[in-house]
């Protein structure tokens, strides 16, 4: 994508140096920031919901500055926003694209659907090996139960 | 296998597997031996399980370990309100090594984690009761002379059966052939067949108990929880399909050997007992021979 195509589209402010995190599903911005421990965050953080995308209708976007993302950091979410592109922006340019990948383990962010899991139980933090990443399904490493898709809910 | 946690039957080797079946024979022909006259064996059950736990505490007794523990959580701090966590973490500096049985599913696991000494899972929920899968290989074998290649059929409840889960599981190594009974609302689930397909072997479904008689070397029985039904209708219907009497068993192979994971309510009439074939208290027995060779292996007093 060419300097000005970016520039013309923004809604959001361009931010320096930094990464932004595009075309997340719209009900899903607020589990990135989660996620990604952003509601802390001590610098310039943009964050936009509900804007126009030709490729999904409506997206969010978040640009965070002078944050860069290490591969297995922002793969973490992927499990709620598996459409979402991480750029890095340096001086303004994009000078990385990419799409997130669901990584091979989740840890803590994704609830056990097990009721009766120790892990909803005791203080223990989640984790998962994920052994379907199509029709994705979680396999607990204590209960040893699977949580799909359709049963996932976050931390 | 020294100082190693046994919390799923896959936590060890099938050449482990064989290890402990190998020194659970050496047990069986010289079950007292004091090799372990110096240690402590906790037994933790947060639920009841006077089978499970009586076997441990005899196996250990017979070894010379001492016996410490609870046998019900309501005599115990966890009534104060003590997490797993605290409760594991303080246990393991008084043992050597932790049996524990626990409601919920995945606390052996945890406890492993958190536990200074290894932990030996006796039950954690519905999940796993890998000492339950290794007596049972012991008792095949030693009916049957190996575990390669046999025809064996489980019976009753292979949807929620933890046993038959993890038997499957660990039978997939031995080239079996699996023949599964059950009515419709109680198949084996499609987690566990992925395991027999994986391997490529071949599996038969049937819903009539008398089917199966004639082809295969083990027959193992399970119990069908009323509970586990949502129409009670449905369980009154199936609910003497899957009664083994001893009138069935004629058609037989000789080689041919019961097994349950006991305790039977009704799934197995008594006159069944006698009959040679019947093999469910031997298997209880050899428990205890099993049991010994995890807690002498687990703690390094034997190779």
């Amino acid at each position: 994508m060419e300097k000005t195509d970016y520039r013309k589209e923004l809604k959001v402010s361009a931010i320096e140096n930094g990464s932004v995190i595009d075309h997340i599903p719209v009900h899903s911005v607020y589990h990135v920031l989660r996620i990604l421990n952003l509601t802390e965050y001590n610098d310039q953080l943009l964050i936009g919901n509900h804007l126009e995308s030709r490729k999904m209708g409506r997206k969010g976007i978040i640009k965070v500055s002078n944050k860069f993302f290490k591969s297995d950091e922002i793969n973490k979410i992927a499990l709620v926003a598996p459409t979402a592109t991480l750029i890095v922006i340096k001086n303004f340019e994009v000078t990385q694209k990419k799409q997130v990948e669901i990584p091979a383990r989740v840890e803590k962010i994704v609830k056990c659907f097990n009721p009766n899991c120790i892990t909803n139980h005791e203080e223990v933090s989640t984790f998962f090996d994920v052994i379907n990443k199509e029709d994705l399904k979680l396999r607990c490493h204590y209960c040893e139960k699977i949580t799909a898709k359709d049963n996932m809910t976050f931390k | 296998m020294k100082n190693k946690s046994l919390v799923s039957i896959s936590d060890f080797t099938r050449e482990e597997h064989i290890r402990i079946l190998d020194l659970a024979g050496d047990f069986e022909r010289r079950p007292r031996q004091k090799i372990l006259e110096d240690y402590v064996v906790a037994t933790l059950f947060f639920e009841p399980s006077t089978r499970t736990r009586l076997s441990f505490e005899s196996a250990a007794t017979r070894l010379g370990a001492r016996v410490i523990g609870f046998s019900e959580p309501g005599s115990s701090s966890v009534q104060k309100g003590e997490s797993l966590r605290d409760t594991i973490r303080t246990v393991s500096n008084y043992a050597d090594i932790i049996v524990m049985r626990h409601p919920r599913e995945g606390s052996a696991r945890f406890a492993s984690e958190v536990s200074r000494v290894p932990v030996i899972n006796a039950g954690d929920g519905s999940n796993q009761h890998p000492t339950q899968t290794l007596l049972d290989l012991y008792s095949i074998r030693k009916t049957q002379g190996t575990l390669n290649n046999l025809n064996i059929a489980f019976v009753g409840d292979l949807k929620y059966g933890r046993t038959v889960h993890s038997l499957t599981m660990a039978l997939c190594n031995y080239n079996t052939t699996f023949h599964l009974v059950s009515p419709a609302e109680l198949k084996l689930p499609s987690s566990v067949k992925v395991h027999i397909k994986e391997r490529q072997l071949a599996y038969h479904q049937y819903t009539e108990l008398q089917d199966v008689i004639s082809k295969v070397d083990i027959l193992y029985m399970t119990r069908i929880q009323k509970e586990r039904f949502q129409d009670p209708m449905e369980y009154e219907k199936v609910k003497n399909s899957y009664i083994l009497r001893n009138s069935m068993l004629e058609e037989g192979k000789p080689n041919l050997r019961i097994l349950h994971p006991l305790p039977r309510v009704n799934e197995i009439t008594y006159d069944v007992d006698d009959n040679p074939k019947a093999y469910y208290f031997t298997q209880a027995l050899n428990g205890v021979f099993v049991r010994q060779a995890l807690l002498a292996a687990i703690l390094g007093v034997v190779e």
